[in-house]
């Protein structure tokens, strides 16, 4: 966690790696406006591998498997830290899972699952780049059309 | 062999090339040879949230041929759905009536939901745009039985593929086949590019025209379907449209056809096809629709276990 452009936390999360265009969203999935704590979020940061990239610090949160999910949907190349005195105690990268459910609003509006109270379901068919198909219509669905829930 | 019994028959994309070649079999079977009885005692529930009397009726003369018996109702609105009774909750009480639901639903994916809250099998009799599996086995038994095969076929479709249902569900299961496909629609109707990419993905040769002028004489098959003018903004255009798509006895002649091309359509028409062509040895429409029969008892029997 060297060259930081923004202060470090003591004890929270740390979503680094956001491809910086998509920083804004993170920080939506996250819910930031609701935390008490410390909240940094940086755009346009400098990045061996991205180019820009963003970061997001929140202190005193330890992320949800549930966001972790959306976060990868959004910012496959995303990594979360997490920190506990100051120190990287865990670091894993986002990564989209198999079957999403619950997470992504599936964007036909004739679908059974916009409907009925039915968790959304989607079989992830490809990673990168994403591409979701309904358990229900079976439509497929890519990047543009992902809306979360 | 494919293995049917207690499976749900939602989409299409369930089947292997085993799995259909299995059913057609057994359809011819149901065919040749009288089965009543082989499903004495069971219930099928018919449960049509749209209306769809052909499909229905077919379903359910295909049970009592059988030896079966039908419950179920044709409307949405003499059910407790206009009560806002979930549809799971629905079909979770009627699975305590019987064996098998056929469902009808005007919703996409309304199937998969049924299949995934009970433990009998649900047929998916078609969900709004989305599939209607059994459609495409009565096709396909109607290509096998009056091209003597489905393999290396040049199929043309014909007409509105972007919403077209049926031709979707029939490309994917051609696939297995070897067949050439040729996609002849207006510009604003074309086969969906989710489609096409997946049928390049298997590898099949496909190609894309707006009229059947240079690749008539070419064709073994032809699926025809209905092209609806409130698909277009201008009715204009839809005049032009309607005019190009229309089969005639004369118009399919003038094309330089080959003798033994067959003409599918899913039924019914409207006027894509004239009734010179109706008894023209083209013509297997109507053929068609009674498929339906063989290819349902096949179904039902290869699902409930009562056959080998
Ligand atoms: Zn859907």
């Amino acid at each position: 966690m060297k060259n930081m452009d923004v202060s470090a936390i003591k004890d929270g999360s740390v979503i680094d790696h956001i491809d910086s265009k998509s920083t804004l969203k993170v920080a939506e999935i996250l819910n930031i406006q609701q935390e008490e704590q410390v909240v940094l979020v940086g755009m346009n940061l400098i990045s061996k591998c991205l180019g820009k990239k963003g970061i997001i610090k929140i202190g005193g949160k330890s992320i949800a498997q549930k966001e972790v999910n959306k976060i990868a949907l959004i910012a496959p190349n995303a990594s979360v830290n997490i920190i506990k005195d100051y120190e990287v105690v865990q670091k894993f990268k986002v990564k989209v899972p198999d079957v999403l459910e619950g997470i992504v609003k599936c964007f036909n509006p004739n679908c059974v699952s916009n409907h009925y109270a039915v968790h959304a379901k989607q079989h992830v068919i490809n990673k990168n780049p994403i591409k979701l198909k309904c358990h229900y219509c079976e439509r497929i669905m890519n990047a543009k059309d992902i809306i979360l829930i | 062999m494919a293995n049917f019994i207690q499976r749900d028959i939602i989409s299409i994309r369930d089947f292997d090339k085993d799995g259909l070649l299995y059913l057609l079999d057994l359809a011819k079977r149901m065919e040749q040879t009288d089965h009543t009885g082989l499903l004495k005692g069971k219930v099928l529930a018919s449960l049509y949230f749209e209306p769809s009397t052909r499909t229905r009726l077919s379903f359910e003369s295909a049970m009592k041929r059988l030896g079966g018996m039908v419950i179920g109702f044709a409307e949405s609105g003499i059910t407790s759905a206009v009560k806002g009774e979930s549809l799971a909750d629905s079909v979770k009480i009627i699975e305590g009536y019987c064996d098998i639901i056929v469902l009808r639903h005007y919703l996409e994916g309304a199937a998969q939901l049924a299949a995934d809250v009970v433990d009998i099998p649900v047929i998916n009799a078609g969900d709004g745009a989305n599939q209607h599996p059994t459609q495409t086995f009565l096709d396909m038994y109607t290509i096998q039985k009056t091209k003597g095969t489905l393999e290396g076929l040049k199929v043309g479709f014909l007409g509105d593929l972007k919403y077209g249902r049926t031709v979707h569900s029939l490309a994917y299961a051609l696939a297995y086949f070897d067949a050439e496909m040729y996609f002849i629609s207006p510009p604003n109707l074309r086969m969906p590019m989710d489609c096409i990419e997946e049928l390049n993905n298997r590898k099949v040769k496909c190609y894309e025209n707006e009229t059947l002028l240079d690749i008539a004489e070419e064709l073994d098959v032809i699926y025809c379907t209905r092209i609806q003018g409130e698909r277009f903004a201008d009715p204009v255009e839809f005049e032009k449209v309607r005019g190009t798509y229309r089969l005639s006895k004369s118009f399919i002649e003038s094309l330089g056809v080959k003798e033994d091309l067959k003409i599918l359509h899913p039924l019914p028409r409207v006027d894509e096809m004239d009734e010179t062509l109706d008894g023209t040895d083209f013509a297997v429409y109507f053929q068609q629709a009674r498929n339906g029969i063989p290819v349902r008892k096949a179904l039902l029997a290869a699902v409930l276990g009562a056959v080998e």
